[in-house]
């Protein structure tokens, strides 16, 4: 320990990631913020990193004001009807009126974003979505928000934020280490903002072998964006409303554009229409939701996981048709290629060609995460000209703790943000955190020796873990002193598969089996404090799969609090099989206390800010 | 497909290492040379793939539901603006594509905001970002919401 080094950065805006909200924060502060000094620290390597680190074929939020093709009020409607009811309306209002200005910037930096022939307008995939090729998508931004920041490091993972010491509830900036050099960086900040990965791998993957990575979500988003802020004692709030994606089989590509563009649709194994024969059975449990247009998708995962259980698998997607034409033919392709490459060699492999084989899909394990069509993450103060009073405590995007603002995965109840809003909510932000940083004016942050020296001591012990243990076996992986990263996280993996709602239960949980996975999971907590690492890159791996568990067990506490099961076809209640307006019809708030790691429950108010 | 490196083509010139953002690419000790340390956390998002020099890395689908002898290779060439695939399937069919990445000089059109007018205090204290209302392409200014026009509660 003593020959690691420390290294110190005061800064004024730190951001915590560089993904695409965390490029947007870093943009944007630059412009309000003139003389402030803003630090960025990535995990990986800023120009490939996050979950655009591949690239996307397509902007999923887009408005269209300059065409008058949709309104920020459209765009609440659709999210709020999307996630059965409940979203934060000012948080998905305040995307939806920005996102254009942010979407024609990045016109203006080079991505190409294709056009309409005939109409000169951005081509559209569906009501919300533009088509790009944007296999450099994730460079340009970066570059943007390197031309803004005073440094950016990369391959520094954050793992603890610190607090204020002068002032109750209020952060001081955060502590990482650098993944090559191993050194411990400590970063003190008058405003941090949070802009880090949603969760993968918290779930079991459906491949467990060699492609276990090959995700929905990549396998580098870890948790940290509700990790960071639970730890610090931010609430959080819809930690229960986990997504589960239907894909196509084991590569996971993407259904937008086949839905949307290529008018692609599914069938059963016989090559029946299912969805509609499951009208009925729906509505009993979710009453006049399963009328609304367009079908919530979670409801429409219903369907296929009901008809996959009554024996009537798989369920393909009808490319046959579409695929005769060339155009459409590219299209499909290239939608995988901009994204989701190993879709290509899943077919590739398999020998599967769209013109000729209609192609399996499936339904995913589940994903918590706060930037695509779900909601989970930080409860945070929305824009001051639209939040009613419940939502509003001084500065846009700020979680419950002074001077820590989130973006991105990090900002929970504003869905269907995706790149762009995520990148827009980041510009929000900053903007937020520039203010508030200014109105501190000189008051300085307290931050003593012995906060962040303590912290190291927490920080490197999995190496020493290691070095201590290994002398104690001859060869291996098995020890009677310590677990070692990928071993804690298939445990974590296999409780909350089956205690809380996986895809090894068709996604079904109850009161009885939550409380079971809730002990569980305090258990591998205290595991973790044996976890042992062997170098620097397994330390990220231990660190990584501590801010799963952490993220896990705000998870958890909410699925057990919300008595309903709000969401069929992303997880069920048995116990409480259908949706409860009644009781319900709310916001769920979690705090854990900081000493005893205990969380608290609460219900916030849902509030309609349009019709 | 977890990526793989070819022994003869790699140099460790670390382009892969410096790169991927799983940080499982690294120099093998013995070897000198790249090696996927963790296919498991591989998403096989092509990034090392793309950023070799040498074409040394590759990808084979994943052992557990990819049957073997299908190759999706990469060029992405900057300064033309392009990327380019080949598409090669089990059974030998093939398939070949070509978009392009960019539509400008890269970097050019990104201002650096610290050289921009500055924003006034009238900006400073409304909902505004950089480049509005301007940037939004409409007339009608950045859009609200009236706080005594909303509904109530549930």
């Amino acid at each position: 320990m003593a020959s690691i080094k420390t290294i110190h950065e005061d800064c004024d805006i730190l951001i915590v990631g560089g993904g695409m909200a965390g490029t947007g924060a870093t943009f944007e502060a630059r412009h309000w913020g003139r003389d402030l000094k803003i630090v960025c620290v990535e995990k990986a390597n800023i120009d490939r990193s996050g979950a655009v680190a591949q690239g996307l074929y397509a902007i999923n939020c887009y408005m269209g004001m300059q065409w008058d093709e949709n309104q920020p009020e459209d765009h609440v409607r659709y999210a709020r009807n999307d996630l059965m009811g409940l979203v934060r309306e000012d948080l998905t209002y305040d995307i939806a009126r920005h996102v254009d200005s942010t979407v024609h910037m990045f016109d203006e930096w080079g991505l190409p974003i294709m056009r309409d022939k005939e109409t000169g307008r951005y081509q559209r995939e569906g009501k919300w979505q533009i088509m790009i090729h944007g296999e450099s998508y994730k460079p340009i931004v970066a570059e943007a928000a390197k031309k803004s920041a005073n440094k950016i490091y990369n391959r520094i993972m954050i793992t603890h934020l610190l607090m204020d010491e002068g002032k109750s509830d209020r952060v001081g900036g955060a502590v990482g280490f650098n993944m090559r050099t191993g050194n411990y960086h400590v970063f003190k900040a008058k405003a941090v903002i949070v802009a880090a990965g949603g969760a993968s791998h918290i779930f079991k993957p459906r491949a467990v072998g060699e492609g276990m990575g090959r995700t929905w979500y990549a396998p580098w988003s870890n948790g940290s964006a509700y990790a960071l802020p639970i730890m610090a004692g931010a609430k959080m709030t819809q930690m229960e409303n986990r997504i589960v994606l239907t894909r196509f089989k084991d590569g996971y590509g993407p259904v937008g554009a086949y839905f949307l563009h290529l008018k692609t649709y599914t069938e059963n194994g016989n090559g029946e229409n299912y969805e509609k024969k499951w009208y009925e059975e729906t509505k009993k449990l979710v009453g006049e939701y399963i009328d609304h247009v367009p079908v919530p998708t979670c409801l429409r995962n219903h369907a296929f996981i009901e008809e996959v259980k009554a024996g009537r698998g798989p369920i393909h997607m009808v490319t046959k048709e579409a695929f005769q034409d060339p155009h459409m033919e590219t299209v499909g392709w290239e939608n995988f290629l901009g994204m989701t490459v190993g879709q290509a060699v899943v077919w590739a492999s398999q020998n599967i060609d769209p013109k000729y084989t209609n192609p399996e899909l499936t339904t995913s394990e589940p994903y918590v995460m706060g930037s695509h069509a779900t909601c989970s993450g930080a409860w945070v103060s929305g824009p001051e000209d639209i939040s009613p009073s419940d939502y509003f405590w001084g500065y846009n995007r700020m979680t419950s703790v002074n001077g820590l603002f989130g973006a991105g995965d990090t900002v929970g109840g504003s869905a269907h943000k995706f790149s762009s809003g995520s990148f827009t909510e980041g510009r929000l932000a900053a903007k937020a955190a520039v203010k508030y940083v200014n109105d501190m004016q000189s008051e300085e942050i307290k931050v003593t020796d012995k906060q962040y020296e303590d912290l190291k001591e927490v920080i490197y012990k999995p190496l020493e873990n290691y070095k201590v243990g290994r002398n104690e076996i001859t060869a291996g992986t098995v020890s009677p002193s310590y677990i070692l990263p990928i071993q804690g996280l298939q445990r974590l993996q296999k409780i909350m598969d089956e205690y809380v709602g996986g895809v090894g239960v068709s996604y079904m949980t109850n009161d009885n089996l939550l409380k079971i996975g809730t002990n569980l999971l305090k258990m591998l907590e205290e595991d973790l404090e044996h976890v042992a690492a062997e170098d620097y890159h397994q330390l990220m791996r231990a660190w990584e799969l501590k801010h799963r568990v952490t993220t896990s067990q705000c998870v958890t506490s909410h699925t057990l609090f919300r008595e309903e099961t709000r969401w069929p076809g992303y997880y069920y209640r048995g116990d409480h099989m259908k949706i409860d307006d009644a009781n319900w019809h709310c916001l769920t708030v979690s705090q854990r206390d900081r000493d005893t790691g205990e969380f608290t429950m609460n219900k916030a108010p849902m509030h309609n800010l349009v019709d | 497909m977890s990526t793989f490196v070819y022994m003869t083509r790699c140099d460790g010139c670390g382009h892969c290492v410096d790169i991927c953002p799983s940080d499982i690419m690294h120099i093998d000790k013995e070897t000198r040379r790249a090696v996927n340390i963790e296919p498991n956390m591989c998403w096989e998002c092509y990034s090392c793939v793309k950023a070799c020099p040498q074409n040394a890395i590759d990808a084979r689908g994943y052992a557990d539901f990819a049957p073997m002898h299908h190759k999706v290779r990469v060029l992405r060439e900057e300064e033309k603006g392009t990327i380019s695939w080949r598409i090669k399937f089990r059974n030998g069919h093939e398939k070949n594509f070509v978009s392009p990445i960019t539509t400008k000089p890269w970097g050019k059109h990104i201002p650096n905001l610290a050289d921009e007018t500055p924003p006034t205090n009238e900006e400073i204290d409304s909902q505004l970002l950089y480049s509005e209302p301007n940037g939004l392409n409409i007339e009608t200014g950045l859009p609200s919401l009236k706080k005594d026009n909303q509904k109530g509660i549930n």
